[in-house]
């Protein structure tokens, strides 16, 4: 069972990772120049999933 | 051109090795030792999604679409960010259920229907076939480039004999496998544990083969990113398809195949199969929600920059095949093979979990049903069923791998590979509504889930499906630019005139429209049957804890038929598992809720829950229970829960309470035993003055005739005495006000260096008389202090005449102190005594309480006190803002009673 606090920031980070992987913010991202579109997608990408294995491996005693 | 017996030979010596893992595996797995027992081979398993067309088509995607191939990826992470709630949820249904394939799960939630359950087994077989096909055509078109090089794959492919067609052998072949591996259990809903393993192990493979053509892209063809990169930046057209315009239906587009990918990993049937039915541990989830997105992100980190790597090297055919082409128009020897080795075990992975997933949904949804209902069958001698059940299925595998192989061979060059994927996506994703809504929301029914499946279907197949046959030619293209029977409105790519969006979203769009619309709108409008009520309600409460089915079932059936009922379908071995511990006697016994229960499971995993209802039905009489009463079941848990956490912080409390009273229990028996002495003490001082009293009083009564000084000396005596008995009197009416709050004072500026030399005026004669030295050592001219001078002295007396009692037997000394302290005056005490130990520094000023004195000062003639001088004094100097304590004595060595008082605030001038 996870802690209603860890369940909470999962919540959270799911709502950030689908504001990151959708417009607005990615049509920002391109606007940066060519080729920092897919750039922004790995990095944010990457970032979701550490976020995510830092979450839910962390804290176990919680 | 490469031997074609070496590319034959490791293609069917690595399915050679496959067959070993898993006969490993499942081998470990009888011997109680699992090898899947982990979250990374479960998340490893997961991987499964990854398929040939990840392997193959995401570079010839992002070739032609650029960074739109990521989207296939971003909507499973989001899926499994979401997996902790939602995947733990299906998980524990599918364990309390025996739910078999995602068909049994939708079907099982809707009133264990077996119309819908046919209805997502015939939408899963139409739509997932061609993505099987999908695996062959890799297959095969990688086989073809891969021995032909440099010549164009297709001519040779379209003139080859089908038996020639290496993919219809690997399809036999994992026919074969999954026989072998799939269908060792009727109980479809126990782990294939050798084939996770195998499936686990090719997830490794294919990561292997794709990063190894990675890195031989960007550091060997290219020898830095850098490079590669300074490269295409040359060329503008190129960079150009890194951006969102590259993305077919630009920013919509995206969100719509975000949005797709999201539904399709939650509705295919195969990711059903790994995460639900194959889990073996609820708490592997948790590491898979963020491993496998890990795993999905290695797998493309390598795509764009080989895209990119193909289209400047320009290798020519098909972008699908750039991953083979590019090593080998390098000339690369050895790495081919790999990567051809990694195609292959994405594609076997793939067809490997889907067609084990499909044949038990043909067996136990389609063909089951059916064959339930003949009466020769149902006649059939034991474990009859359990013959037809594994037969069938067997058939089955046969049968969907051939016609995948048909579907390739038929249809399969019209559409690139992602093409086919995407159209199965859109086809798996119709499952979800019914599967996410059904999991949260009780009010959904069987007739709104039935008929949003259907309306999402033909939506599906009409903007999707057909348009696809259409353009393979076999269909009059005509009615795509013009609608049927020339009706504008149902183009198949413009419904209603929405026109200039990608086929995909478009699609996606009108099927949920129609999907979603049809499941609340119809469930909002029509009723649920009783079994209905009780399994929506069991699907979305299943994470409520303690929900025991077994309590959920009221019929009646004696033991005997039940009996015969498992053994004609299960076999006497599975029967007698279910049966044990049960009574052997009593045949025309009811059997009991948890029995007809655990029948009801056992069938459900070899049948499908929907046929396992019918079978029961047909032995059981009587009705499952309606939802008030399963409500009123979860709210008798619930308030049981309630109670049960009330109960034990009612516990802690008394717990705390208990071990006070114990304390206060404790205390008060010392108080009562104090006051036993004291009662005591008292009676005892009374006395000893009332009987002088009263003899010397007797004497002088009836001797008329004593001569003065001898009636002097006795009535010197009866007054002594007096004062005594009224000193004693007096302190305890003192007490008796201090504790009441009645103790009148009348504070005054006061000098307390005089008051202490005052004091010691009054003590010091009876002392010397007693052989007791008195040391004064005033260190101030004047100690300004508020208080009451009258009762002060009474505790400056006091404490001289306790110390003078404590002092040493043979020379008695006594030192009174008086200094500044901050803002404070002290005045110490201190006698040469034994001094009083450090656990009776704070009882010396409790009531009643003396010190016991092993030479006691009585024996010296000094008067003993009453216990009360202390408290008495404590309470005084506490009034008066100021405190009384013992501490070492600083110079005699005995004990120092030191009373601080604050310094009074200075006089107005």
């Amino acid at each position: 069972m996870m802690s209603p606090r860890r369940k909470e920031r999962l919540v959270a980070l799911i709502a950030m990772a689908i504001a990151l992987f959708t417009p607005p913010l990615l049509l920002v991202a391109e606007r940066m120049g060519p080729g920092a579109l897919p750039l922004y997608v790995f990095l944010a990408w990457g970032g979701v999933i550490a976020l995510a294995g830092w979450l839910l491996e962390g804290g176990r005693g919680e | 051109m490469r031997n074609e017996l070496t590319v034959l030979a490791v293609a069917f010596g690595y399915l050679a090795l496959l067959f070993v893992i898993a006969a490993w595996g499942d081998r470990r797995a009888e011997q109680g030792r699992s090898i899947i027992g982990s979250p990374t081979i479960y998340a490893l398993s997961i991987a499964v999604y990854c398929t040939a067309w990840t392997f193959y088509g995401s570079v010839g995607r992002a070739a032609e679409s650029g960074p739109s191939f990521l989207l296939i990826y971003l909507g499973p992470t989001l899926a499994m960010l979401l997996a902790p709630f939602v995947t733990r949820k299906m998980v524990r249904i599918a364990a309390a259920q025996r739910i078999t394939s995602i068909a049994d799960f939708i079907s099982a939630r809707y009133g264990k229907s077996a119309g819908l359950g046919a209805l997502v087994a015939l939408i899963a077989l139409i739509g997932i076939t061609p993505y099987i096909a999908l695996q062959l055509k890799a297959i095969t078109l990688s086989y073809a480039v891969l021995v032909d090089y440099p010549l164009a794959a297709g001519e040779r492919l379209d003139s080859a004999p089908f038996w020639a067609d290496k993919s219809l052998w690997v399809a036999l072949v994992l026919a074969v496998f999954i026989i072998l591996f799939g269908t060792r259990h009727l109980d479809a809903s126990e782990r294939h544990e050798g084939m996770v393993a195998a499936i686990a192990f090719e997830s490794l493979v294919k990561l292997a083969g794709f990063l190894a053509v990675g890195v031989f892209t960007v550091f060997v063809l290219y020898r830095s990113p850098a490079e590669l990169f300074a490269r295409v930046a040359e060329t503008p057209a190129l960079t150009d398809i890194l951006g969102l315009s590259a993305v077919p239906g630009g920013a919509l587009g995206w969100v719509g195949t975000l949005v797709l990918a999201f539904l399709a990993f939650l509705g295919l049937p195969r990711q059903f199969q790994v995460m639900v039915v194959e889990n073996v541990d609820e708490r592997h989830i948790t590491r898979a929600a963020w491993l496998f997105p890990l795993y999905l992100l290695a797998i493309n980190l390598f795509v764009i920059p080989i895209a990119l790597a193909g289209l400047l090297g320009d290798t020519g055919g098909d972008p699908d095949s750039v991953v083979l082409t590019l090593p080998l128009a390098a000339g690369a020897e050895g790495l081919p093979l790999l990567v051809f080795i990694g195609g292959m075990s994405a594609a076997t992975g793939m067809m490997i979990v889907e067609t084990i997933a499909l044949s038990t949904m043909v067996s136990n949804q389609l063909v089951m049903p059916l064959l339930l209902r003949s009466r020769r069958l149902s006649r059939g001698g034991q474990g009859a069923l359990a013959g037809w059940v594994l037969g069938v299925r067997r058939l089955a595998i046969l049968a969907i791998l051939l016609l995948g192989y048909g579907y390739h061979a038929l249809v399969g060059d019209a559409y690139s590979l992602v093409t086919i994927g995407l159209v199965s996506f859109a086809a798996a994703a119709q499952f979800t509504p019914a599967l996410l809504i059904g999991l949260y929301w009780r009010g959904a029914n069987r007739l709104g889930a039935g008929l949003g499946l259907a309306g999402g279907f033909t939506v599906w197949a009409w903007t999707l499906l057909i348009p696809g046959f259409a353009q393979s030619g076999w269909l009059d293209a005509g009615f795509l630019a013009h609608g049927p029977f020339g009706i504008d409105w149902l183009r198949p790519y413009a419904m209603f005139g929405l026109e200039g969006w990608d086929i995909y979203t478009h699609s996606l769009l009108w099927s949920l429209v129609a999907n979603v619309g049809l499941l609340v709108g119809v469930s909002l409008f029509t009723r649920q049957s009783p079994l209905e009520q009780t399994q929506a309600a069991l699907f979305t409460e299943a994470l409520h804890p303690r929900l025991d089915q077994a309590s959920l079932h009221h019929g009646q059936t004696p033991r005997g038929e039940l009996r015969a009922l498992l053994d004609r379908y299960l076999g006497a071995a599975t029967s007698a598992r279910v049966f044990a511990g049960e009574p052997e006697q009593g045949a025309d016994q009811p059997a009991p809720a948890a029995l007809v229960a655990r029948a009801e499971r056992a069938l459900a995993g070899a049948l499908g829950s929907a046929s396992a209802r019918v079978l029961i039905d047909s032995v059981v009489r009587g009705e499952a229970l309606d939802l008030p009463a399963l409500l009123s079941i979860l709210d008798t848990t619930s308030e049981t829960l309630e109670m049960n956490r009330r109960l034990e912080q009612k516990s802690r409390e008394l717990e705390r309470i208990g071990s006070e009273l114990r304390q206060a229990n404790t205390r008060l028996r010392e108080l009562d035993r104090l006051k036993d002495e004291f009662v005591a003490m008292v009676s005892h001082e009374l006395r000893t003055p009332l009987t002088s009293i009263r003899a010397f009083a007797e004497i002088l009564r009836d001797h008329h005739d004593l001569p003065d000084d001898k009636r002097e000396h006795f009535l010197e005596v009866v007054v002594r005495e007096s004062q005594r008995l009224s000193r004693l009197i007096e302190e305890m009416l003192d007490l008796a006000r201090l504790e009441s709050g009645r103790l009148t004072l009348h504070p005054e500026r006061l000098d307390l260096a005089a008051l202490a030399r005052h004091g010691i005026e009054a003590v010091q004669h009876p002392q010397q008389e007693h052989g007791i030295v008195l040391d004064v050592a005033i260190e101030v001219d004047e100690a300004p202090v508020i208080g009451d001078p009258d009762r002060l002295e009474q505790v400056i007396i006091n404490l001289l005449d306790n110390a003078g009692k404590f002092a040493d037997a043979t020379t008695p000394r006594v030192r009174l102190t008086l200094a500044r302290h901050k803002r404070h005056y002290r005045l110490a005490v201190e006698d040469n005594g034994p001094g009083i130990a450090e656990e009776e520094r704070e009882r010396v000023f409790e009531k009643f309480h003396q010190i016991q004195r092993p030479d006691d000062a009585a024996q010296r003639g000094r008067p003993r006190g009453s216990g009360l001088g202390l408290p008495i004094s404590r309470g005084i100097v506490a009034h008066l803002g100021g405190r009384l304590w013992v501490e070492d004595a600083p110079t005699l060595g005995g004990a120092c009673l030191v009373m601080e008082l604050p310094e009074a605030p200075h006089a107005a001038a």
